[in-house]
């Protein structure tokens, strides 16, 4: 069933119309999950979830036994017209949660959403990065939370569990403001921004339904088997960030397992026609995050990897 | 004045980027000003260059403390600036969510700390500032209520009012609460306008940071002692938040006086013209920030009015 979660009038026109489908019912002791996508206006792999997991539970109805509400988009405009953020609005929707009923209409929104939200027993955020960098499908997860969400996590066929510091500036996130009222949420990171990766997508879906099966309320068709995830806490992530600013020639794909020493890009000069840098791995590891977009600067961030502590 | 550069650096394609400061006097690390960090906040940079332009004066006539020192640095974003954008050029991230900085990091995380690594440890610290909504402010002071904060040092600004405010989860990033960890007194001031130039208000502003240098004994400038400012806090504020949305038909400026009932605007019907909403003063008191934008959304913010 298609419902309304928030319904906004624009200056001319028409309206800001955020839109869930809830699929089955919640019953006396049923448990309700959401998958909520489209917070970022480029980030699309959650598209393709969000269709391939109503698809599949379409397919089995009578082997759901709780309550999925699928959010595509939490920023239609932004969607829509191909931006990160929300147009007319300067800042990024993910920095404004819990949202107020007495800021800008997108912080009203964004209250919304949040108050929609509440009490469900599990959401999964689903992000792709941005246009910029690549990464495997993982979860990203406040240590604060680690010990409640990371067994959930872990079903959801990921290939990383980061489990990072808790950064005040995140406090502002849909995540943050969801598990500080009680109300599990669980980030996922995959793909690239204005893609679809239909492999990871199926993946996901696939670990959604072995979870929902693990939490019981899914009893149909599930993967055989899933990935377990590295989890973060057992090495370090080393940050590779452009030395100079040019253009970058991707060597490596994302998800490579690279040796201390291996080239991951050349950092070139498209004006004299000479290679400036070869960027290698300070590490052995796992590249989970890789830059896809050509130009950097100064600083860009070009890769990140996972080194085991061993 | 002496001219330095605080941040340099190469672009792919475009002119090489770089930061530069103006330092005033000889003397202690005593006030640093920071004009515009976002790509639409020339009236900050108007504001700065204005100081600028004042303290080279007063530094020729020998009005500057031989003890003191005031660095200026009047824009930390120009690449913004020069193509109409707001945050940073190729990331959109904004360099006043970035500090303290990481010199190690992404390049508005390196930005923010070399900006920092240039200002921190001045006595005082005071930042151009503007809001993320669109909209006029009366000029007046900004203070972070952080526990180290010093409202007393900011009346010497004679602006005529004082904010003082809770900081909020992301103001943890941003430079005044970074100065004030690091025993920088900070002061944020808000200059009206951000987009445009308004001569009066960046006038009034300009005057207030000279004001301040000649009521701490580091320039001498003779002024008036410019208001008594009024302090206070959020409780005070009125918001006023549109029930429909439409055309904006604006009726009363920031900084005037209103009774309770007096009309502000008008919501429009875009197609119709027809009224939608009367805006109306639910208080007395002082128009303090105002939308000024020609369209307005539903549940948006439009005024908020200082309560007498």
């Amino acid at each position: 069933m298609i419902k309304t979660v928030v319904s906004e009038d624009l200056p001319v026109h028409e309206r800001l119309l955020i839109y869930k489908n809830v699929v089955g019912a919640k019953g006396k002791d049923g448990k309700r999950i959401c998958i909520v996508t489209g917070i970022h206006g480029d980030e699309l792999e959650g598209q393709y979830v969000c269709y391939e997991l109503l698809r599949r539970l379409n397919e089995q109805t009578n082997e759901l036994h709780g309550q999925v509400e699928v959010y595509p988009a939490i920023n239609p405009l932004g969607v829509d017209s191909v931006t990160r953020g929300i147009p007319t609005f300067d800042l990024d929707m993910n920095r404004i949660f819990p949202g107020s009923p007495n800021g800008h209409m997108v912080e009203n929104v964004a209250h919304q959403v949040v108050e929609d939200l509440k009490g469900a027993d599990l959401v999964i955020d689903i992000h792709s990065s941005n246009i910029y960098l690549y990464e495997v499908p993982q979860a990203r997860i406040s240590n604060i939370y680690a010990d409640k969400l990371y067994p959930m996590a872990e079903k959801l066929n990921l290939d990383f569990i980061w489990i990072h510091e808790a950064a005040t500036v995140l406090e502002a996130t849909i995540a943050h403001s969801l598990n500080s009222a009680n109300t599990p949420t669980i980030v996922v990171e995959m793909g690239i921004g204005m893609k679809i990766t239909r492999e990871y997508g199926d993946r996901l879906v696939d670990g959604i339904l072995n979870l929902l099966t693990d939490m019981g309320v899914w009893t149909g068709n599930k993967p055989t088997e899933v990935t377990q995830p590295i989890d973060s806490r057992t090495g370090d992530v080393s940050f590779i960030n452009a030395s100079r600013s040019g253009v970058i020639i991707s060597a490596l794909p994302h998800g490579t397992r690279v040796k201390k020493g291996d080239t991951i890009c050349q950092l070139v000069n498209t004006l004299d026609g000479t290679v400036q840098e070869e960027v290698k791995s300070p590490v052995d590891g796992l590249l989970f995050t890789v830059r896809s977009y050509p130009i950097v600067y100064e600083g860009s961030l070009i890769a990140r990897i996972f080194r085991d502590k061993e | 004045m002496k001219q330095t550069n605080i941040f340099t650096m190469k672009s792919p394609f475009r002119d090489d980027f770089a930061i530069p400061g103006y330092y005033f006097g000889n003397g202690e690390k005593t006030v640093a000003i920071v004009g515009s960090m976002r790509g639409d906040e020339i009236q900050q940079l108007f504001v700065a260059s204005q100081v600028v332009k004042n303290l080279t004066r007063l530094e020729e006539a020998g009005m500057i403390s031989k003890d003191h020192g005031i660095l200026v640095i009047p824009s930390a974003n120009h690449y913004s600036i020069n193509i109409h954008k707001r945050f940073w050029a190729m990331d959109n991230t904004d360099i006043n969510r970035m500090f303290p900085g990481y010199d190690q990091g992404e390049t508005t995380q390196r930005v923010a700390a070399a900006i920092f690594e240039a200002v921190r440890g001045y006595e005082y610290g005071i930042q151009l500032a503007s809001y993320y909504l669109s909209g006029n402010f009366v000029p007046h002071v900004r203070v972070m209520d952080t526990g180290y904060q010093d409202t007393d040092d900011a009346k010497a600004f004679g602006l005529p009012y004082v904010y003082v405010y809770e900081p909020k989860p992301f103001d943890t990033c941003v430079l005044n609460y970074n100065w004030q960890v690091f025993e920088t007194k900070a002061f944020s001031v808000y200059s009206g306008s951000t987009d445009t130039i308004e001569k009066e208000m960046a006038k009034m502003t300009w005057l207030s940071i000279l004001r301040f240098l000649d009521s701490k004994g580091i320039i001498k400038h003779p002024c008036h002692g410019g208001y008594q400012p009024y302090i206070f806090n959020k409780s005070s504020l009125h918001t006023i938040v549109s029930k429909q949305a439409g055309l904006f038909y604006v009726q009363c400026k920031v900084g005037q006086q209103v009774r309770q009932g007096d009309i502000l605007a008008k919501i429009l019907d875009p197609y119709t013209g027809e009224t939608k909403t009367l805006i109306e003063s639910p208080v007395n008191g002082t128009i303090f920030f105002a939308h000024v934008r020609p369209l307005i959304h539903q549940h948006s913010q439009m005024f908020q009015i200082l309560e007498f």
